[in-house]
C-alpha cells in the first residue's frame, strides 16, 4: 500500500519536499547538539526539563485522543465516525513517533538509551511510559494498516483487529495516565503534586487531539478527494466542546485549591504564570493568552449556530488548540521548576538550535502523518470507484 | 548483602527480643561489619550533622567546599545554568524556606548553611531512575554508575532539594588538576555528591568532614554509641523539607553546644 504515498500532485511532493528540507536542517542542528551536550539549548540546573519534554507530554495527549473517535465508533456503532476512525488511528502513530523522538533528543546520552530495557526498573514512571507508548504505537500502526489493507481488497477486517480495537481504548487512556504520573509523582514539585493531574492531562488531551483531527478533516476535505461528513465534524467539535469545558473546570479546581487553602507551595507557581515572581515574567503573557483563548474557543464552540459556521469553528479550533498548547506544552512542565528547591527563580529561554531541532521533530511527525494519510486517500479513492463498503 | 540493621531484624522477628541478647548481638554484628585486617569503614546507615555555629564565616564552608570539589574532579564552571556542584552554601532563608520568619534572628539570618545530597532514606532520585544508574547502597549511601545514566535528568526533577547538577558539555577542560583516584565525568550524565564512598573504602572519613574543622561530623546513624547519634542525642536539630518523606541523612544543628565536640 505505501506505493500509494510516491504519486502524487505537485502540490503534494512540493509538501513533502518542504517536510523533508524541515526534517535534515532540524537533523543537522541535532548533530550539534549530539556533539556538544544539552549546553546548546536554554536548559539549566534550575530548570533541567524545557521544551523538548513539554512537546513530548502534549503529544502524548494528541496521541491518546485517538481514542475520542474510536470509543463512538467502536463501541457505541457511532457510524458516522466510521470514515475517519482511521485518521485517528494514524495521527496517534505519528504522534508517539514525535513522542519517541522528542525523548530522544532530550536525552544527555542517547547512544544508552537501550538502558531502560537493559536495566528495567519497574519503579521508575518512565519505564512504564515507555512501555505503554511503545505498545499503543504498535496497536494503532497494526490496526489502521490492517484494516485498510482489507478494505483495498474489499473484505471486511478480521476479527482480531476487532479484539485490538478494544484493548486499544484502555490503552490509549492509560499512556496519558502514566505521563501524568511522571509528574504528579515527584515530592518536591508542588505544582505537579496533584491528584488530579491525569484528569487534566486527559480532558486537554480530548480538547486538543480531536481539534486537531477536525483542522486535518478540513484540509484533507479542501485539497483532496477525502471528503470527511459535516456530521462527523460537528460530533468531533461537540466533544472538543465538552471536554475544553472539563478541562478549564479542572484547571479551575487547582486553583481554587491553591489560592483557598493559601498554602505558599501551591500557590507560586500560578503567581509566577500568571502575574510572575520577583520580577521574573516571561510566561505571563502566554499564560494570559492561553486563558483568553480557552474562553474564546468554548464560548464559540457552544453555541450551535457559530460552531456549524465552518469559517467560525476553525477559528474555535485553533482557538483551543493554541490554548492547550500554551498551558501543557509550556506552562505546566515549565512552571513545575519554578521556584527551585531553594525558593529562587530561574527562567529558560530556548535557543535557536533547540527550537530547529523542535521544528525538525515535528517535519518528520508531519511527514509521517501526509505518508499515512496519503496511503487512506489513495486506497478510499480506489474502493469507492468500485463502490465496496468498507467494514469493520 | 545483609546489613546489621536487617540482621537485628531477623532475629528480633525470631523471637530473640531480650534487651541482653540484642546487646550482645550489637557487639558482634559491629564486629562482623569490618572484614578482618581491612581498614574500610562501614555502617548500617551513613549521616551526617553540620554544626552550623562552627563555621564562623562564609570563607570557611567555602574552603570546605573547594577541597571536595578538588578532590571530586567537579568542574569548575562559572555559569548559574550550567554549573556543577557538590556542596556549597545557601543562607537560612533558601536553606529552610518553610522555617522563614520576619521575626528570626539577625543572627541566624546571616547564617550561611552547607547544603549538599541528604543520602535520603527514601529518595525520590532512586525511585524515578528509569536505569537504575542511581541507586541506594545498603549502608544508605546514594551512589550513581555514570556509566549507566542515560541523562533524562528525571532524577533532577524528583529531587527535592537541588543536590543533582547535570554535565551540559564536557567537563573535562574544567577541571584544573584532575585527580586519579575518583573518575572524572563525561557530557551528559547527572552527578552529586557520593559521601565520598571510595574514601570510607580506604578507612578515611569524607574530604568536607576533614576539611570542616570538627564542623561536619560524619558517621554511622544506626549505631546508638557513634559520634552522630551522640552529637543528635545532645542538640536540636534540623533536616530540610522533612514533610516530603524523603528521610534526610544530613542533620543540622545551630546551636553550637559544648557538648558536640
Ligand atoms: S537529596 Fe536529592 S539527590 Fe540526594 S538522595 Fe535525596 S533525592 Fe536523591
Ligand atoms: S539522568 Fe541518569 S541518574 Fe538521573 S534518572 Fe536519568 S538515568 Fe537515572
Amino acid at each position: 500500500m505505501l506505493e500509494k504515498a510516491l504519486r502524487g500532485s505537485k502540490g503534494y511532493y512540493a509538501w513533502v519536499g518542504l517536510l523533508i528540507i524541515l526534517a535534515v536542517v532540524g537533523l543537522t542542528a541535532y548533530l550539534k547538539q549530539f556533539d556538544y551536550g544539552l549546553g546548546v539549548t536554554g536548559l539549566s540546573r534550575d530548570v533541567s526539563w524545557g521544551l523538548y519534554i513539554s512537546q513530548f507530554t502534549f503529544m502524548v495527549g494528541v496521541a491518546a485522543s485517538a481514542v475520542m473517535v474510536a470509543i463512538p465508533y467502536y463501541l457505541h456503532d457511532y457510524k458516522t465516525f466510521g470514515k475517519i476512525v482511521i485518521l485517528g488511528e494514524f495521527l496517534a502513530v505519528a504522534a508517539v513517533i514525535v513522542c519517541i523522538l522528542f525523548i530522544f533528543v532530550d536525552l544527555g546520552q542517547p547512544t544508552r538509551l537501550l538502558n531502560i530495557i537493559l536495566h528495567p526498573s519497574p519503579r521508575s514512571i518512565m519505564f512504564w511510559d515507555m512501555c505503554v507508548l511503545l505498545g499503543y504505537l504498535l496497536l494503532n500502526f497494526i490496526i489502521g494498516w490492517t484494516v485498510l489493507g482489507y478494505e483495498k481488497k474489499g473484505f471486511p477486517a478480521p476479527r482480531w483487529v476487532k479484539i485490538l480495537t478494544y484493548i486499544a481504548i484502555p490503552w490509549a487512556i492509560s499512556i496519558h495516565t502514566v505521563t501524568a504520573f511522571l509528574y504528579a509523582g515527584l515530592p518536591g514539585r508542588a505544582y505537579w503534586l496533584t491528584a488530579i493531574m491525569a484528569a487534566r492531562f486527559l480532558s486537554s488531551a480530548f480538547a486538543a487531539g480531536p481539534a486537531l483531527l477536525i483542522l486535518l478533516c478540513l484540509i484533507l476535505r479542501r485539497f483532496t478527494s477525502f471528503k470527511t461528513s459535516n456530521q462527523a465534524i460537528q460530533s468531533l467539535a461537540v466533544i472538543v466542546t465538552y471536554a475544553m469545558i472539563a478541562n478549564v473546570f479542572f484547571f479551575m479546581l487547582e486553583v481554587f485549591t491553591a489560592f483557598y487553602s493559601n498554602i505558599p507551595g501551591h500557590m507560586v507557581t500560578l503567581q509566577y504564570l500568571f502575574a510572575g515572581l520577583n520580577g521574573s515574567n516571561n510566561l505571563v503573557p502566554f499564560m494570559w493568552i492561553a486563558a483568553i483563548l480557552a474562553f474564546l474557543g468554548i464560548i464559540l464552540l457552544l453555541i450551535p449556530r457559530v460552531r456549524r459556521n465552518e469559517k467560525a469553528l476553525i477559528l474555535a479550533l485553533i482557538s483551543v488548540f493554541i490554548a492547550t498548547w500554551l498551558d501543557k506544552g509550556i506552562g505546566l512542565v515549565l512552571g513545575g521548576f519554578v521556584p527551585n528547591a531553594f525558593g529562587l527563580v530561574t527562567e529558560y529561554v530556548p535557543t535557536v538550535t533547540e527550537l530547529t531541532i523542535i521544528m525538525g521533530v515535528y517535519a518528520i511527525g508531519l511527514l509521517t502523518l501526509t505518508i499515512l494519510y496519503k496511503v487512506v486517500i489513495g486506497v478510499r479513492e480506489q474502493t469507492e470507484v468500485g463502490d465496496i463498503s468498507p467494514g469493520v | 548483602m545483609m546489613n546489621r540493621r536487617d540482621f537485628l531484624k531477623i532475629m528480633a522477628s525470631l523471637g530473640i527480643g531480650s534487651a541482653l541478647v540484642l546487646e550482645g548481638i550489637d557487639r558482634i554484628g559491629t564486629a562482623a561489619d569490618t572484614i578482618p585486617g581491612s581498614k574500610n569503614l562501614q555502617a548500617g546507615h551513613w549521616g551526617m550533622v553540620i554544626d552550623v555555629s562552627k563555621f564562623k564565616t562564609p570563607e570557611d564552608i567555602q574552603r570546605v567546599a573547594a577541597a571536595c570539589h578538588k578532590y571530586h574532579n567537579v568542574p569548575e564552571i562559572n555559569d548559574p545554568q550550567h554549573e556543577i556542584k557538590w556542596i556549597w552554601q545557601e543562607d537560612f532563608e533558601h536553606t529552610f524556606a518553610e522555617l522563614e520568619s520576619e521575626y528570626l534572628s539577625e543572627k541566624v539570618k546571616q547564617m550561611q548553611f552547607p547544603v549538599l545530597c541528604n543520602h535520603c532514606e527514601n529518595p525520590a532520585c532512586v525511585r524515578v531512575c528509569p536505569t537504575q544508574a542511581t541507586f541506594k547502597r545498603p549502608d544508605g549511601i546514594v551512589a550513581m554508575d555514570y556509566h549507566r545514566c542515560i541523562g533524562c535528568r528525571y532524577c533532577m526533577a524528583a529531587c527535592p532539594y537541588g543536590a543533582r547538577s547535570f554535565n551540559f558539555f564536557d567537563p573535562r577542560p574544567y577541571i584544573e588538576e584532575i585527580n586519579s583516584a575518583v573518575p572524572t565525568r563525561t557530557k551528559g550524565v547527572v552527578e552529586k555528591c557520593t559521601f565520598c564512598m571510595e574514601r570510607l573504602d580506604k578507612g578515611q572519613q569524607p574530604v568536607c568532614a576533614e576539611a570542616s574543622g570538627g564542623a561536619i561530623i560524619f558517621g554511622d546513624l544506626s549505631d546508638p554509641d557513634s559520634p552522630v547519634r551522640k552529637v543528635l542525642r545532645d542538640n536540636f536539630f534540623l533536616r530540610r523539607k522533612v514533610e516530603l518523606g524523603t528521610g534526610p541523612s544530613v542533620y543540622y544543628i545551630i546551636g553550637g553546644g559544648g557538648s558536640n565536640a
